[in-house]
């Protein structure tokens, strides 16, 4: 299936609750007490190197999308504007906030969330230099903030420190005042030449 | 006792789980049955509920629905004067009070539900700020809107102001309101039936705050209720009491659907009902001599509670102790009270009223130099209190201070005196104007006065049969490092392994109430608990004749293992005492106020555009002396937080209120900062290791709070010629005075 080729999947009305809803604000279109399921699509993607097939409302945020139906609770939401970047993921190689995304825009593409940075019990060097440099405090902003780092060096294997602030700018932190943040990406950066 | 632990870097207990995306918050939770709980809001500040109108379209019959008719217990979150209702019944006293509860399966049915529900309100007079509150404009709480009010004197400062040769030197200062945005919104999952009691757990700074509420609302006995706390996204304050709340309208809900109920705040729910850090107005009236000796300090505080008591009598208290800073004045009158007014109810937040009377003091402290043609800190090191000398409340200083000694270094890594000469000589005729400031000041740790008497905390340790420790504690790890510090001090207490000591999650059905998670009490208080319940398991398996010192982590095992075989388990508990000679007289607000206080200087540098009006801090120092330092990282971190914070509230964060509304409530336009706008932190640490503290550690999470915001303010004085004295700083604020400057010229 290519990209924007959106299949119906009527008939799943007896579907959990707890997996994608509605997208807010998409409300008017569905009266309430309404078939819950009328209008949900099938979505095929691959998450963390795995094919799936996403059952959502199109309107459906991608972030609900991960959380509900996947149950990949690392992602979070922190603002639900865009304006947060906790609920941060790497789609097709672009760093998004998954908060603005719905779901039909995933068609056919490649999601990386934080529970795929690792490779099985062996955490990538972002995430080694976060716990060693103290970037994490308490961790809300943690997994936006790992692949935020990420794509950052994706782009960009050598940042300055003006790279890094600039970098992670789309990413608030409450809690570490950033400075141990940048400290794990030069880190990061010095571990893995 | 051993050194293995304490002062090393060791990884965060939890810190795994945070960078993996496994560890689990509240809202990553799910219950099978699960409902979703909303809340209705009241839309005015002040008024009489006429009629509430459940609209059309809405198949009503699917929902739970609570009103103030359906509390089994007591309409009152049970806190200091439990003045504030769970929901409101009659009468709404500010913007955003709940009215009503909703429950249902579906979260987006339930959103289309709560905006079908109308509440008419016949709007009151209300009241919005200080002023009116204090000429009681309106009465609004009481008999004069005056929660609580508090006098200090030392010496007699009525006697001051005529001796001859004296300069009076007079000032007010104002500060805002701010957000504490943590990242994760309030949120909590409850479950509840009269056979099996009250469970709920979520996101808190204070498990037992939660519980006490729990039983007064349903009227439950203690072990009827349950509150565990999940992993904590963030607190700074913000999740000291509001979890009541939300906890309280979870189990109604609960309770009366028979049903599991979650409640998440959105934002924008989080960031206009909920608490935020008070606003204050302080003046000052200083009597000096031409030397620069401070003779006489008048200091009148007050700050805005907002429409509930809460907790604004002890922010206040707070506030009103560290009024006169780290300075030996013989003749100080603190006067101070907590006003009502018709927003929401402001409340904890880092640094809990200090921020405010130290930003007042500290601002003011420049203006006096100034007056007597004395460098800032020329004047400051007349002034600072050393060993033997009184504060304000009367306190002797028992522990060696040296403020000159911090000053010195942070003039050092700052390279103050060099910049501040350079910058003023390079500004003339500049667009963009540098400038360099400090402030000095000192934080106390703990609860206030007799405030830890009272509260007799408790801390338990365990030992297993693999012989593993695990500290039970109700104090949360919030971010700032609980677990791991807890662990340091077990770990070392009994010779073991930081990997053998484990932190237990606060359950108030396992754990002992070690009281809240605030006041900078968890690492100094708490963790001396820590430390002698630890003690106290290694004497119990020596006293069995079981373990000698020295001994290897095999022989603690094989103890451990014999003694449970024998006794069944092994636990001990230690509880607060107060250290000998402490004295406090709460009548008259005199005598040893705290039992450690933490000691800084910090430094800020900052630019000024004069063509866009914006204000930066391009550098920052912070030297301070905090006891022993339990782990350099999270000290570090909690030290380069705070001072984030800090640069937040006095640059960037600014609440808007309309009508007693907060209007910008969203990430969009209520801005903190981004890792563009925080300088260079650099950290440094005078460590003087404290009797009273584990290994000799003090309290830290708050102090890095109070700094920032006259530092920053005395910088941009330095750089502009033009004096600010009030908080937020915006670039509106600046425009208008620098155009009023260029008028004037
Ligand atoms: S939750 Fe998506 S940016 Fe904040
Ligand atoms: S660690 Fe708490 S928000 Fe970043």
């Amino acid at each position: 299936m290519k990209r924007g080729d959106v299949s119906e999947t009527p008939g799943e009305a007896n579907e959990t609750r707890l997996d994608a809803g509605r997208a807010r604000g998409s409300a008017d279109e569905e009266r309430p007490g309404a078939d819950a399921a009328r209008g949900k699509v099938s979505v095929r993607c691959i998450v963390n190197g795995e094919a799936v097939v996403l059952h959502a409302y199109p309107l459906a945020r991608l972030l609900d999308v991960l959380r509900e139906e996947l149950r990949l609770t690392g992602t979070k939401e922190g603002c639900g504007e865009g304006e947060c970047g906790a609920c941060s993921v790497i789609l097709d190689g672009e760093l998004v906030n998954s908060c603005l995304v719905p779901v039909a825009q995933v068609l056919g593409a490649e999601i990386k969330t934080v529970e795929g940075v690792a490779d099985g019990e062996r955490l990538h060097a972002v995430q080694q230099a976060m716990i060693e440099c103290g970037g994490a405090q308490c961790g809300i902003c943690t997994p936006g903030m790992v692949l935020a780092a990420l794509s950052l060096l994706e782009r960009n294997p050598r940042p300055t420190e003006a790279d890094i602030r600039e970098g992670l700018a789309g990413n608030l932190c409450r809690c570490t005042g950033y400075m141990k943040i940048f400290d794990a990406v030069v880190k990061a950066v010095a571990s893995s030449q | 006792m051993s050194d293995q632990n304490i002062g090393k870097p060791v990884p965060r207990k939890e810190g795994r789980a945070k960078v993996t995306g496994a560890a689990r918050y509240v809202d990553d939770l799910a219950v099978p049955g699960m409902l979703y709980g909303v809340t209705v809001r009241s839309h005015v500040a002040r008024g009489r509920i006429s009629e509430i109108i459940f609209g059309d379209r809405i198949p009503w019959d699917e929902f739970t629905v609570v009103t103030a008719r359906d509390i089994p217990g007591a309409n009152a979150v049970a806190l200091i004067l439990n003045d504030q209702p769970y929901l409101a019944d009659r009468i709404v006293n500010h913007a955003e009070e709940p009215i009503l509860l909703l429950a249902h399966e579906d979260k987006y049915l339930l959103e289309e539900a709560r905006r079908a529900v109308r509440v008419e309100i016949e709007p009151l007079p209300a009241v919005f700020s200080i002023e009116d509150s204090l000429a009681k404009k309106e009465i609004v709480w009481g008999e004069d809107n005056v929660f609580k009010s508090f006098l200090v004197e030392k010496g007699n400062v009525d006697e001051v102001w005529d001796s001859p040769g004296l300069v009076v030197v007079e000032g007010v200062y104002a500060t805002g309101a701010q957000e504490q945005l943590y990242i994760e919104t309030n949120g909590v999952i409850a479950t509840a039936s009269r056979e099996e009691g009250v469970v709920v757990q979520g996101s808190m700074q204070c498990p037992y705050y939660v519980h006490k509420a729990l039983v007064k609302l349903f009227d439950l006995p203690e072990d009827k209720v349950r509150v565990i706390q999940t992993e904590t996204g963030g607190g700074f304050g913000g999740k000291e009491e509001y979890p009541s709340m939300i906890a309280g309208h979870a189990a109604l809900l609960a309770w009366k659907s028979g049903r599991p109920v979650k409640m998440i705040y959105d934002r924008a729910e989080d960031m206009t009902a909920t608490t935020k850090r008070h606003p204050s107005r302080t003046r000052h009236r200083t009597a000096v001599t031409r030397a620069g000796q401070l003779l006489g300090m008048e200091i009148d505080f007050v700050i805005d509670g907002g429409a509930y008591a809460t907790l604004s009598a002890v922010v206040l208290s707070r506030g009103t102790i560290h009024a006169a800073g780290p300075y030996n004045c013989p003749n100080v009158r603190i006067r101070s009270r907590a006003v009502a007014t018709n927003a929401p109810p402001h409340g904890a937040f880092r640094g809990f009223g200090a921020p405010q009377s130290i930003f007042a003091l500290e601002r003011h402290l420049d203006k006096v130099a100034a007056a007597v043609g004395l460098a800032p800190e020329e004047l400051r090191r007349r002034n600072f209190i050393s060993r033997g000398e009184t504060t304000a409340t009367g306190q002797v200083i028992r522990e060696e201070v040296d403020m000159g000694a911090l000053l010195d270094r942070a003039f050092e890594l700052s390279d103050y005196h060099a910049k501040r000469e350079r910058f003023s000589r390079e500004n003339v005729g500049n667009k963009i104007k540098r400038g360099i400031g400090f402030a000095s000041f000192m934080h106390g740790a703990g609860f206030t006065g007799s405030g830890e008497k009272y509260l007799q905390s408790v801390v338990g340790c365990e030992a297993t049969a693999e012989g593993r420790v695990r500290v039970l504690a109700a104090s949360t790890e919030i971010g700032q490092g609980t677990n791991t510090i807890f662990a340091q001090i077990a770990a070392d207490a009994l010779g073991l392994d930081y990997e053998r000591v484990e932190v237990v999650r606060p359950d108030t059905a396992s754990v002992p109430n070690s009281g809240p998670t605030v006041a900078s009490r968890t690492c100094m208080i708490v963790g001396k608990l820590v430390e002698s319940a630890a003690l106290q398991l290694k004497q119990t398996l020596a006293g069995a004749g079981l373990l000698q010192e020295p001994y290897t982590a095999e022989e603690f095992e094989r103890a451990c293992r014999e003694y449970i075989e024998k006794n069944g388990a092994l636990k001990s508990f230690s509880q607060y005492r107060q250290p000998e000679g402490v004295e406090w007289d709460d009548e008259h607000y005199r005598g040893d106020a705290y039992g450690a206080y933490a000691w800084a200087v910090y430094v800020a540098e900052v630019s000024v555009d004069t063509l866009t009006y914006e204000a930066r801090v391009e550098d920052f120092v912070a030297v301070q002396e905090v006891g022993r330092v339990i782990h350099p990282v999270l000290a570090a971190g909690q030290i380069e937080g705070g001072v984030a914070q800090g640069v937040g509230w006095t640059l960037y964060e600014s609440v808007v209120w309309a009508g007693g509304r907060m209007a910008n409530g969203q990430m969009t336009n209520y801005i903190i900062p981004t890792s563009a706008d925080i300088p260079p932190i650099r950290v440094h640490f005078f460590e003087n290791p404290y009797a009273g503290g584990p290994a000799g550690a003090k309290g830290i999470g708050e102090l890095p709070m109070d700094g920032p915001a006259p530092a920053i303010l005395n910088a941009v004085e330095h750089a502009t010629g033009v004096r600010f004295d009030s908080v937020p700083l915006t670039p509106e604020a600046i425009m208008e005075a620098l155009e009023g400057e260029a008028v004037k010229a």
